[in-house]
């Protein structure tokens, strides 16, 4: 499962091992509820536990950044291998999500 | 002992495989991963393994979600058809859906009809990527069938003895 934390500001998102569109409804919502009640500014994306993403995950990105970018929220991505970085790239997520370097995941 | 066998006849069929299931999101990683399962024997490289994967949850969601329009009904079904030619996997997904009234626009980087349902509108440019050739077939009323290649296991030609 997925796991939501509040970090000061920052709505931490740790997502799970496969990002589809069948898990990604349901991510969304929760995160949604989140940043709805809590006012959170901030979304961070944990991709710690991700092995497998599809167009669904890039979904679940670009509809918080929607959500929170009007408030002069940022997003961040972090813990992306390469596959998922691929995808993140493809999809120009680098222009509105901060793609952080971390330790690389093998 | 290793041996170079001779290049496989790329027309030949040499394994073949159908599965239909209903059109609900729990099926994506079902037939995901049973195609992975079907090229296993092939060695396909981990970067392969997941291209296909991510090819396949595409056009698969797809059809669930677009196809047959979220709906979430049992009585609409996909249809999901592998073949192998030698080393090149050929995997088509069909559905009896909506079909699609402009192929092209449709396949056009971020373009979605379905920002509601917060779709970015890069399935066809992730199934571009990560496969070597997709075709697309559509009628609109009558349904959908993309047709993706890939060869797989880049060494396999060098077959080591058993
Ligand atoms: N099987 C299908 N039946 C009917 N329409 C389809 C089908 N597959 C794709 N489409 C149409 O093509 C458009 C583009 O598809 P594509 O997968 O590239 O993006 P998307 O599904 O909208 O978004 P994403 O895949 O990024 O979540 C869809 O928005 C839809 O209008
Ligand atoms: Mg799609």
């Amino acid at each position: 499962m997925e796991d939501f934390k509040i970090i000061d500001n920052y709505l931490m998102i740790r997502l799970p091992d496969e990002v589809d569109h069948h898990i990604s409804v349901d991510i969304s919502a929760k995160a949604d509820r989140y940043i709805m009640s809590k006012k959170v500014g901030n979304v961070v994306f944990d991709f710690e536990r991700t092995t497998f993403m599809d167009s669904s995950g890039i979904g679940v990105i670009l509809g918080r950044y929607k959500k929170i970018s009007c408030f002069g929220g940022k997003v961040y991505a972090i813990n992306a291998d390469n596959r998922i970085r691929r995808l993140l790239l493809l999809s120009g997520m680098q222009n509105i999500v901060e793609i952080m370097d971390s330790k690389t995941k093998t | 002992m290793i041996e170079i066998i001779e290049k496989k006849n790329t027309d030949r069929m040499t394994n073949e495989m159908r599965i239909e299931f209903a059109a609900v999101s729990d099926n994506e990683a079902f037939a995901r991963m049973a195609v992975a399962a079907f090229i296993t024997p092939l060695n396909p490289t981990l970067e392969e393994m997941s291209d296909v994967k991510t090819a396949v949850s595409e056009a698969v969601t797809n059809a669930i979600i677009h196809g047959y329009e979220n709906r979430g009904s049992l009585e609409d079904r996909v249809h999901m058809g592998c073949i192998l030619r030698g080393d090149v996997l050929e995997v088509e997904i069909v559905d009896r859906g909506v079909g699609i009234a402009d192929v092209e626009m449709a396949m056009e980087p971020l373009y979605t009809s379905r920002p509601d349902l917060e779709r970015s509108g890069m399935g066809f440019a992730f199934m571009e990527a990560f496969m070597d050739n997709l075709e697309v077939c559509s009628d609109v009323g009558f349904g959908t069938s993309v047709k993706m290649y890939k060869k797989i296991g880049t060494s396999s030609w060098i077959a080591s003895e058993e």
